[in-house]
């Protein structure tokens, strides 16, 4: 069962370019047989002489990156992007979301759906469609958004993951905060999920824990990727002895069970440069406790944690207000994903404490577990967790903060109704937010 | 990949689009080693092959290159300066149809210039314009480059300025404007600034300001490092943001240095539109980013580094300094202290092997020595291109859209004051036909309101500003 990736402006282009090269090594370098043919299905399709093509589409309002990215992965010599999965335009958005949104997206919608509509037929059945793209921009964002919409019109049974990149908060983008408010506001009607990875997290772990002195858009790229894909490489779902051939949507339905709670956020342990990885042995008690105090106090990494934020202590009969612990990260859903070495013997139990849980909602219902006993991308063991939880409520709430103090000024919005986006628009927008902040607070 | 058009209006602004171009073929010849017609060329040049008669529509991309030619207009109003450029070494880079050319010159007087010359030559110019877009697939922006102070430049150019924004609206107009000292010779160009002004304000999509004292201090900055050559600090000399070795063009004329300058500027803010990196920044991207507001369009240069030394060994402390040196007001392409004001935008174009986490570090290092305007705290654009300028590993450009540029606008509105009150030269302007009484007072205005705009908003500084109180939902 396939997925099809669609990249959209120069981040979702420059990830998803990388995002195929982990996949691709990952599953060449496996030596069980079957996750190796199972990865290359999902994800590639196979030519007459094993070459691999990435079943994927790649947009973008300028040339230059997609001329690149495919350069790139061609360079490989592993796999290559088809011929004529591209579509490029020349003048870019400039950083608009509106002009991404109502110029670029209605006038080469056709273009686009037809593209996608080509490498979807060349899937046996198609499990789901992944789109990747950075909230901060003007077509990642804008054009994004309205390519979303028509996937979702084009394909009302499919599920549509849409991974975004959260901008640096001390600017890349100075519209970055309008341009995340209304592609997230927009997105939220009719995505089923957003899966979010923040530059500054990812910045951290680069620096903190891979130890690299010069971080460059490659390096953050390599881990947002490998935190994708130890998602989506081929895991045993159920109890069943078959790699799960649903791999998006049973995503979807472990961890977003409420409408109103689409945003997900992702923790990976461990993580390490490969210098060191070499020299480090790993017990599943270990970074499993790790994992789960990463979760509860929201650390975002495996360094740093606070280990004195604790789940409140509650009864399962007492069923009022949930209490109110300091730093306590709650959980909607939380998906956890084990790969390596002696996987079956992994004690799995404190994700299962309804504790870290909304108490109205079985706990059989808001933890899921995946495994698979195949290492992953180097790791003898590794554990991701997603988690559908307050961990990125700070994040959002500064970001529309910031985003409406500007707007009280009235600061570029000039620039945004030249493109049809008014006043009105926005305001639709800071509620939407508003409802999802207050929607996720009262957890 | 768009391309951009440069319009070259009067002496100042042909002599610095003659830098230009200079530098625009050595920064190309340095890169395009295999001497293919590439995408970064094609933003500024068509190629051309002259064997055919109609002057050829060579203009394949990834072909050989045949001959280039500048996708410009060039106007002058006096023959002198366009006939220097036809008979030195960059003749081949235009055609004799891109030059609009009289004899006779304005007299440093902005009506004549305006009126009586933008009547004449409209429509040439509106044909010799529509030509050049034609060669492009793609056109993004015009690049206008005059003075202020005179009267072709400055007349003629806002004219031409108006008749873009007309004929061409979709296409981003950026203008580089050069100011006059205080100390200028040329009595009347309070007048003729502040009338160009006003079409600034109205017309252009952004302006970058340069003042002729800022680049002859950095000029003199330079020489004077250059001269002083202590041991193990000895200046590349082609390296330097004022140098045209490597250049078409042999022997140096006066003002080539500081012309060079703002040259480098202008190769500077199009370099990642250009050329490939991890993080573009095209032009549309600075006219979003940098203009909260429809007037205050006018943003502040400044450059780093000013040249490399000869030491090979560049630790990390040397990429700190450009960024901190880019907000010196030693590198400042008009004389303002932004540090000392209030930044409304800033942006910043890096160029080189220079990473993303090097301008995080310096980002986090810098900000707080920075004022910024409360709903704008982390207002900052960056952009990251892999190709370095000639001569360098590493430059940066620095775009402030900053109140610092009221004190300069005050100023000049002072000297402009000085004359108008006595009523001096009046009447040169007055008997020109198309001219006013209305059009000074006008021009006086349109700035006073924009320079009150700036102070509005430099009231603000330091002012702790309270969070706008945010929509309350019903839960």
């Amino acid at each position: 069962m396939s997925v099809v990736t669609v990249q959209l402006g120069q981040c979702g282009n420059q990830v998803g370019q990388e995002f195929f090269s982990v996949l691709c090594n990952d599953s060449n370098n496996a030596k069980d047989k079957l996750y190796k043919d199972c990865g290359h299905e999902r994800f590639f399709r196979e030519g007459p002489s094993q070459d691999l093509t990435a079943r994927a589409i790649l947009i973008d309002m300028e040339p230059k990156v997609i001329c690149q990215t495919i350069a790139k992965a061609a360079k490989s010599g592993k796999w290559r992007y088809g011929d004529n999965a591209h579509f490029c335009q020349k003048r870019g958005s400039g950083n608009n979301w509106a002009n991404g949104f109502s110029v670029h997206g209605p006038k080469h919608k056709e273009v686009v759906q037809d593209l996608v509509r080509k490498e979807v037929e060349q899937c046996d059945r198609l499990s789901g469609i992944l789109t990747m793209m950075s909230l901060a921009g003007g077509t990642g964002s804008g054009m994004g958004t309205y390519i979303t919409q028509c996937l979702r019109d084009m394909y009302p049974h499919t599920s549509i993951l849409n991974h975004v990149t959260w901008p640096y908060n001390t600017g890349e983008v100075i519209v970055q905060n309008y341009n995340s408010v209304l592609t997230l506001s927009h997105l939220y009607q009719f995505s089923d999920a957003i899966l979010v990875h923040e530059n500054d997290t990812v910045h951290k772990i680069c620096a903190q824990l891979m130890n690299i002195k010069h971080i460059s858009f490659n390096d953050v790229n390599k881990v947002i990727t490998h935190h994708l894909g130890s998602v989506l490489q081929p895991v045993y779902t159920a109890s069943s002895s078959r790699y799960s051939r649903n791999p998006i949507g049973e995503f979807m339905s472990s961890l977003v069970n409420h409408p109103e709670y689409k945003l997900l956020s992702l923790q990976n342990i461990p993580q390490m440069s490969s210098t060191s990885l070499a020299y480090s042995v790993f017990n599943w008690p270990g970074l499993l406790k790790h994992l789960r105090q990463m979760l509860i106090a929201n650390a975002r990494m495996e360094e740093g944690i606070d280990w004195t934020v604790r789940a409140p202590s509650v009864s399962r009969s007492d069923r009022g207000r949930p209490t109110r612990e300091l730093g306590f990260n709650r959980s909607l859903a939380n998906l956890l994903i084990l790969r390596g070495k002696d996987v079956a013997s992994a004690e799995i139990g404190g994700f299962k404490d309804p504790a870290l849980y909304v108490p109205w909602l079985p706990v059989e219902s808001a933890f899921s577990s995946w495994s698979s006993a195949v290492p992953f991308n180097g790791y003898e063991k590794s554990a991701t967790l997603v988690s559908n939880s307050q961990s990125l409520l700070g994040p959002l709430n500064s970001m529309v903060g910031k985003a409406w103090n500007m707007f009280a000024s009235r600061a570029y919005i000039h620039q945004y109704m030249k493109f049809g986006i008014s006043e009105e628009d926005f305001l639709d927008s800071f509620t939407v937010l508003e409802q999802v902040i207050s929607s996720y607070s009262q957890l | 990949m768009t391309q951009s058009i440069v319009v070259q209006v009067g002496q100042c602004g042909n002599q610095v689009g003659c830098r230009f171009w200079d530098l625009a073929l050595r920064e190309h010849a340095h890169v395009n080693k295999k001497g293919i017609y590439d995408e970064a060329l094609s933003s500024f040049f068509r190629n051309v092959d002259t064997r055919r008669s109609d002057g050829g529509a060579a203009q394949i991309t990834g072909g050989k290159i045949s001959t280039l030619k500048a996708r410009a207009v060039l106007v002058d109003m006096e023959e002198g300066v366009v006939n220097e450029i036809l008979q030195g070494p960059l003749r081949e880079v235009f055609d004799s149809t891109q030059l609009i050319t009289d004899v006779s010159g304005s007299g440093n007087n902005w009506a004549v210039g305006h009126w009586t010359y933008g009547s004449t030559y409209r429509e040439q110019i509106v044909e010799q314009v529509r030509r050049a877009a034609e060669h492009c697939d793609c056109l993004q922006c015009f690049f206008l480059i005059h003075s202020m102070g005179g009267g072709t430049g400055s007349g003629l150019g806002t004219y031409v300025l108006k008749l873009l924004e007309e004929e061409f609206p979709e296409v981003y107009r950026i203008v580089t404007s050069v100011y006059p000292s205080a100390e200028d010779d040329v009595i009347t160009s309070p007048y003729n600034s502040i009338l160009a002004m006003r079409e600034l304000t109205e017309h252009a999509d952004c302006v970058l300001p340069v003042e002729n004292q800022s680049l002859v201090d950095i000029v003199n900055k330079i020489r004077h490092m250059s001269q002083s050559g202590k041991g193990g600090s000895v200046i590349k000399k082609d390296s330097t943001v004022i140098s045209s070795k490597g250049g078409v063009s042999g022997v140096e004329k006066p003002f080539d240095a500081m012309n060079n300058i703002v040259a480098n500027l202008l190769l500077n803010i199009t370099s990642s539109a250009r050329f490939e990196g991890s993080l573009n920044m095209d032009m549309n991207e600075i006219t979003m980013n940098l203009v909260p507001f429809p007037r205050l369009h006018y943003l502040v240069p400044s450059l780093t580094p000013l040249y490399t030394l000869a030491d090979v060994n560049i630790p990390t402390r040397r990429l700190d300094q450009m960024f901190s040196d880019a907000f010196s007001k030693d590198h400042q392409l008009i004389r303002a202290d932004p540090k000392h004001s209030l930044y409304l935008a800033c942006a910043l174009m890096v160029r080189g092997n220079v990473q993303v986490s090097d301008l995080r570090r310096n980002i986090e290092r810098l900000r707080p020595t920075l004022p910024f305007v409360s709903w704008n705290q982390e207002g900052w654009k960056t952009g990251l291109c892999s190709v370095p300028p000639v001569g360098h590993t590493h430059a940066l450009l620095a775009l402030a859209n900053n109140t610092c540029v009221r004190p300069t606008f005050s100023e000049l509105r002072e000297r402009f004051s000085k004359l108008y009150r006595k009523k001096a030269h009046l009447h040169h302007y007055l008997q020109v036909e198309g001219m006013e009484q209305a059009c000074f007072s006008e021009a006086l205005s349109s700035l006073s309101s924009l320079i009150e705009e700036y102070s509005q908003l430099d009231a603000t500084k330091g002012a702790c500003m309270p969070d706008a109180p945010r929509l309350s939902i019903a839960t």
